[in-house]
């Protein structure tokens, strides 16, 4: 168990839906939800969730901390805000299932090996540094992402894609080293520094 | 009787004069109609129009008025003229809007008209101008038995529109259930918090109206006589009694809370923590704001669970099979008691199905909004654990089972219905014991387990010979016609108001009451006039019998759905006018039909039949009679001419009151006559009726169903007469059966009785 | 001086030699014909997109959006915020309606900002390019230059998901925009009337990391556009358009099936109804190739 996993049973204790509510995006929505189980048909990959939303709202509210937060579940959500749109109470489902990714995330509980969290993390890291997408060096950290065997097999299967980018003119050879991203960098990185640290603080993440 | 001046008015207007030969039409009139003025005019629901029948009448004696112009619901009000006797050919909805304007069909569509014409004037040469019930009552006070939220509400709204009031309650102080509640659910925006109940200032307003006399500790010993004139005798616990005159009645007796003791396996009766919801408004009320004590031990309730639907929608021996409407907003309501008073008490409600209605969903939203848990389970059982209550659930989203503990449980149990004596079901009950075959058994088995329901004692106590309270239709609730006409019961001016009738919340009980009084009122006030009430408010006729005739064979006093119809010692059938509701149906019933109305009889609907113009054999023209229900099942069809739908030109269209009211004599003599086909079109039928008269469609449809023995008999196949249901929207549906009957005599051939 | 003129948010796949970059090659031409001009909001950065919450969470994710809105409001004053790619306009716009119902958030954000010395005002409202075509030019305005009317060319209007959920265009609904089909027939081309997986989500993002199940998506979109006979898939949105083409090889050698249909943005479309040549619609950017449209643009 993490230390800030650790904390946040200790403050909450029995009261996941309260932990929820303080610290998830849009979390004070979850006890809104009507069970009407529309958001769960709505969803592309719904066949794809262990739990799908209307069973993770009512896991939250029967406590069940440990399952909602280390489920894969929330990783499946494609941002398609299908499930928002159709919710008959208009809770923002999306942003929950992002918040509750993003929390489990921060608390070091999320599966590790979840391959939108990874790739979710790498894409992060790639515009935090330059300020925006270099797509090349985002698909080579992807293909190589576990491990480097893997990665030359993945690369070598989507040869034709990158191939075919290539000669459309849609992808950059040279991006891995010409990217130069904005200019004001450093004012970028300051910026992002700060909004963290007012994040964490709000979010009692600040030690 | 004065001496029969037929006047017959063919309008040209709407299309009718280029689409006709009206001068043709008029000859018809004239020379088979028998109609002693017949007059043309471009317009006639204009104002020349109308002044020229009038003129008619004033001046040149016409009593009898022929209109052949547009359908009967149409102009009604233009073509209404005091002291004559009005009948309508219709030209418009009936004739010109239903059939192609087509040339090679102009020959058929004009036959059509003219039959029309002719029916039109037979019709009116039957008729007479009714005379008015005799059976006059004046009493306008009204009778309100109950003092809940609903009597009490039907009774200063009765007082507040100028009418005397009754007011009988059994126990002895007013407010029933309602003045035992802590708050009530909201009925105004935002629909957010519980608030008070205001029975408080109700019973103070009751108690300060000098319309309105209160007698408590009282029960209703007889009640005898018909609207305008109820007789009833009023019972204290002392043991007097006090005869009292009312004009109306409406029954707002309420419900008993189910008793709980029966959920043995909830808990109920081994936990004095388990609570139904009543149980919770005393709690509530003794806490007055404080904290909730719990009862065994007086603990501050920590946790509470609700348990929704205990012991009702249910199919468990003994419990109740129906939801009870109220309990889900009764149970967000208590949740609200707990959380406003301390948001850190765990509280929650396990359901199946939430039912919120009225603005139930947003009062459901704000329970959420305060930290209620709703969580979608079944509860099994609630037992005694060591540390409090422990309900033992099925988590229906989770699909697992589930403990969770309490301090205290509320169940959310059902209504029962203070109806009376189910004397119907009593009867089914015992013919069905009779029989001795087995279909006969089946068919009273329904009955036999609602008599079963435990009944004991009347209400209203009524003289009547179909039973002494009103009838029940399901689950021991009032027959009231819910579905159009939520307040009438069968029993012509006693109104049924409230839980009585069907389970409901407090909101919807007010809502009831004020209706069920303004139906009250609308009924003594015709009963006053020696008019009929709903559905044929305003009616003048009424039933009249042929003594010599009657066989008393008693089907008119069985079949009349109101109980108007009671037995002399002779057994001759005595008809009680004012509680009479004009649907015809002992008319229809009555096998030796001595039973007419001044203005509708077996001979004013027969001679319509009868006279039309039968083609020869040659010609391959049938003809299909309809006989339409005039409530649903014409204005159907006048609808679907107004969408131009277009049903075979072949069809003569009959309206009548009710399908009840249609007697077998007439589909024989028109099969007789020559038709080739007999079509009737009723109401929606059983349960959910539709039936203005409640069981007219239903009688039609029994004695319909006998025809097929008279058919043989004719040697006529089977298909040629048939009954349907027809609802006041199948405006495709009415005129595509006509059509299928046309396409079915296309195939079987025509009538072999034309020849 | 232009008809229009807006502040511009290129985003990160229109960059020259990434992956929508044939977009904003037609988004160009089509801006010049409509004398709509453009002015980009001077260095700009990415969004976050609709995977960045992850990583970064609220307020991070919050700021690169804020950061482009100051920028645009001090730099591009009272214009418009107008963006090409489905997943920055949602980005922005979720951005600049989370910060007007929140005051905290206002203030965090501004705090934030005077690190790089920039304000948040959110005056000015965030914008896709689909409703300054259609809102403030009209149909009537947009059909006016057509020169080549797209005749005979069946048209699946694939919306997706971002242009369409959550905001949408105003007056569409959400389960059958019209939108896109109205401006395609404004263009002369015919539009599927039955188009069962108009706005079926793509995958989106996760097309990289759960490719498998992305494709399973994508062979519906494809599948249902050729059963009502398109000869192309036509989109508004960069990853709606990149998923749905690029990986037709990979879906036929695990399906076994043989697409091979051309996926187009609306503004190629427009630019070849004007008259442009298939360089200028970026028609060589698309990896297979739309040749009855490169036909219509190589006719005189």
């Amino acid at each position: 168990m993490t230390d800030l996993n650790k904390a946040m049973v200790e403050t909450y204790r029995n009261d996941f839906l309260k932990e929820v509510e303080a610290n998830v995006e849009e979390g004070n929505w979850v006890k809104m939800c009507m069970q009407c189980g529309v958001c769960s048909g709505s969803c592309p990959f719904g066949p794809d969730w262990e739990h799908p939303p209307q069973e993770i709202f009512a896991m939250i509210r029967a406590g069940k901390r440990d399952e909602v937060l280390k489920s894969e579940s929330m990783w499946m959500c494609t941002s398609c805000y299908n499930c928002i749109v159709r919710c008959p109470r208009e809770l923002p489902i999306t942003h929950i299932m992002h918040g509750l990714a993003n929390y489990a995330h921060r608390l070091g509980i999320a599966p590790k090996m979840n391959p939108t969290r990874r790739f979710a993390k790498i894409f992060w890291d790639n515009i935090a540094k330059s300020g925006r997408v270099n797509e090349l060096e985002l698909s080579i950290r992807l293909y190589f992402m576990n491990g480097f065997m893997k990665g030359i097999k993945t690369g070598l299967e989507m040869l034709p894609v990158g191939l075919g980018m290539l000669k459309t003119k849609r992808l950059n050879p040279f991006g891995l080293f010409a990217h130069g991203g904005i200019k004001r960098k450093g004012e970028l990185h300051k910026m992002l520094k700060k909004a963290y640290e007012i994040e964490d603080k709000r979010k009692g993440f600040a030690k | 009787m004065a001496d029969i001046k037929i006047g017959a008015y063919i309008c040209k207007g709407c299309g009718i004069g280029e689409r006709l030969d009206t001068a043709q039409l008029t000859l018809i009139a004239q020379k088979e109609g028998k109609a002693q003025v017949v007059r043309e005019h471009e317009f006639l629901c204009n104002q020349s129009g109308v002044e020229l029948i009038k003129n008619d009448i004033a001046n040149e004696g016409v009593n009898h008025v022929v209109i052949a112009a547009c359908s009967r619901r149409s102009k009604a009000e233009t073509f209404n003229f005091e002291n004559v006797a009005i009948s309508r050919a219709n030209l418009r909805e009936g004739v010109i809007w239903i059939t192609p304007a087509d040339e090679d069909k102009k020959e058929i569509v004009q036959e059509m008209a003219a039959d029309y014409i002719r029916m039109g004037c037979a019709e009116s040469a039957k008729m007479q101008i009714p005379r008015t019930n005799p059976n006059l009552g004046n009493n306008k006070r009204l009778l309100v038995v109950g003092g809940g939220i609903t009597g009490l509400t039907a009774a200063i709204e009765a007082s507040k529109t100028g009418y005397d009031v009754l007011l009988v309650e059994k126990s002895a102080s007013l407010g029933g259930w309602a003045a035992k509640l802590h708050k009530r659910v909201p009925d105004r925006e935002p629909y957010a918090e519980p608030m008070d109940t205001g029975i408080a200032d109700l019973i103070k307003k009751i108690e300060s109206d000098k319309h309105i006399k209160v007698n408590l500790n009282s029960t209703i010993t007889k009640t005898s006589g018909a609207p305008g004139q109820f007789s009833v005798d009023i019972s204290t616990e002392s043991g007097s009694t006090a005869t009292e005159n009312v004009g109306g009645i409406i029954m707002a007796s309420g419900f008993t809370p189910y008793d709980m003791n029966k959920l043995p396996y909830l808990g109920a009766g081994k936990s004095k923590d388990v609570v139904d919801q009543l149980g919770l408004e005393e709690l509530a009320h003794a806490a007055n704001g404080g904290p909730i004590k719990r009862p065994s031990d007086g603990k501050e309730v920590k946790s509470v669970v609700f348990v929704q639907c205990a012991g009702q929608r249910s199919d468990k021996e003994g419990e109740l099979p129906y939801c009870s409407g109220h309990c889900c907003n009764t149970s967000v309501k208590q949740a609200m008691y707990f959380r406003n008073q301390n948001p850190d008490i765990d509280t929650n409600v396990i359901y199946t199905d939430l039912r919120t209605p009225g603005n139930g969903e947003d009062f459901y939203r704000s329970a959420q909004n305060k930290g209620v848990i709703f969580t979608k389970g079944k509860v099994n059982e609630v037992t005694t654990g060591s540390a409090g209550l422990e309900v033992k659930f099925k988590d229906l989203i989770l699909n697992e089972d589930v403990v969770a503990k309490a301090d205290l449980v509320v169940l959310a149990t059902g209504q029962v219905a203070n109806s009376g004596i189910d004397m119907e079901a009593q009867l089914l009950a015992e013919a069905a014991a009779a029989a001795d075959d087995k279909a006969a058994k089946d068919a009273g088995e329904a009955a036999i387990e609602r008599v079963e329901k435990p009944k004991g004692v009347s209400i209203l106590n009524l003289t009547y010979r179909q039973g002494p309270d009103l009838p029940h239709l399901k689950h021991g609730f009032n027959d009231s016609h819910f579905i159009c006409f939520p307040y009438e019961t069968r029993r012509t001016g006693i109104y049924s108001a409230g839980p009585v009738r069907r389970p409901m919340d407090m909101a919807q009980a007010i809502e009831d009451a004020t209706g069920a009084a303004l139906k009250a009122i609308q009924a003594v006030e015709n009963a006053s006039l020696g008019r009929a009430a709903h559905p044929r408010s305003g009616d003048l006729s009424f039933p009249e019998f042929r003594r010599e005739g009657c066989t008393q064979c008693k089907r008119c006093t069985v079949e009349c759905p109101f109980g108007a119809i009671d037995e002399d010692e002779a057994r001759y059938p005595v008809f009680n006018e004012s509680r009479c509701r004009r649907c015809g149906t002992c008319m229809g019933a009555c096998p030796v039909r001595v039973i007419s109305f001044e203005n509708y009889s077996v001979d004013t609907v027969g001679s319509q039949i009868k006279n039309i113009d039968f083609p020869d054999q040659f010609s391959e023209k049938p003809r299909i009679l309809v006989l339409a229900c005039e409530n649903d099942a014409y204005p159907a069809l006048d609808m679907a001419a107004m969408n131009r739908f277009q049903y075979s030109a072949f069809t003569r269209v009959v309206p009548v009151r009710c399908l009840g009211s249609i007697n077998t004599i007439w589909v024989t003599d028109a099969l007789n006559s020559g038709y080739d086909g007999v079509i009737l079109m009723g109401c929606q039928k059983g349960d959910n009726y539709q039936c203005h008269f409640v069981r007219g469609s239903a009688l039609a449809h029994e004695r319909m169903s006998k025809i097929d023995d008279t058919l043989k008999q004719l040697s006529l196949e089977a298909e040629r007469v048939k009954t349907y249901e027809v609802a006041i929207t199948d405006i495709e549906r009415a005129p595509a059966l006509i059509n299928e009957m046309a396409e079915t005599i296309q195939k079987i051939g025509l009538s072999p009785l034309k020849f | 001086m232009a008809r229009k003129e807006y502040s511009f948010y290129p985003g990160c796949s229109s960059e020259r030699k990434a992956s929508a970059s044939n977009y904003m090659v037609s988004v160009e031409s089509m801006c010049k014909t409509l004398d709509v001009k453009l002015n980009e909001i001077p260095d700009w950065n990415c969004c976050g997109a609709s995977i960045g919450y992850a990583e970064g969470g609220e307020l991070p994710r919050h700021i690169m959006n804020a950061r482009n809105i100051a920028i645009s409001e001090k730099e591009n004053p009272g214009q418009d915020i107008v963006a090409t790619c489905a997943a920055c306009w949602l980005g922005t716009k979720e951005t600049q309606e989370r910060i007007t119902h929140s005051g905290e958030l206002l203030a965090d954000v501004n705090e934030i900002l005077k690190e790089a010395g920039l304000k948040y005002e959110g005056k000015q409202p965030v914008r896709h390019m689909v409703e300054v075509l259609i809102e403030d030019l009209g149909y009537d305005e947009l059909a006016k230059p057509v020169k080549k009317p797209l005749e005979g060319i069946k048209i699946a209007g694939y919306v997706g998901c971002q242009t369409n959920r959550p905001f949408g265009v105003l007056g569409e609904s959400f389960e059958n925009p019209k939108y896109l089909d109205k401006l395609t027939e404004t263009m002369g081309a015919t539009a599927l009337d039955k188009y069962e997986e108009k706005v079926t989500c793509c995958g989106g993002a996760l097309a990289f990391s759960e490719p498998d199940k992305s494709y399973v998506q994508i062979k519906k979109i494809i599948e249902s556009a050729y059963d009502h006979g398109a000869d192309m898939i036509v989109t508004p949105c960069p990853v709606c358009q990149m998923n749905v083409e690029v990986y037709q090889g990979q879906i036929n050698k695990k399906f076994g099936t043989k697409f091979n249909i051309p996926v187009m943005y609306y503004s190629q479309l427009m630019t070849v109804a004007y008259g442009g040549s298939a360089k200028e619609a970026g028609l060589d950017g698309n990896i297979i190739r739309a040749t009855k449209l490169e036909e219509i643009a190589a006719k005189k």
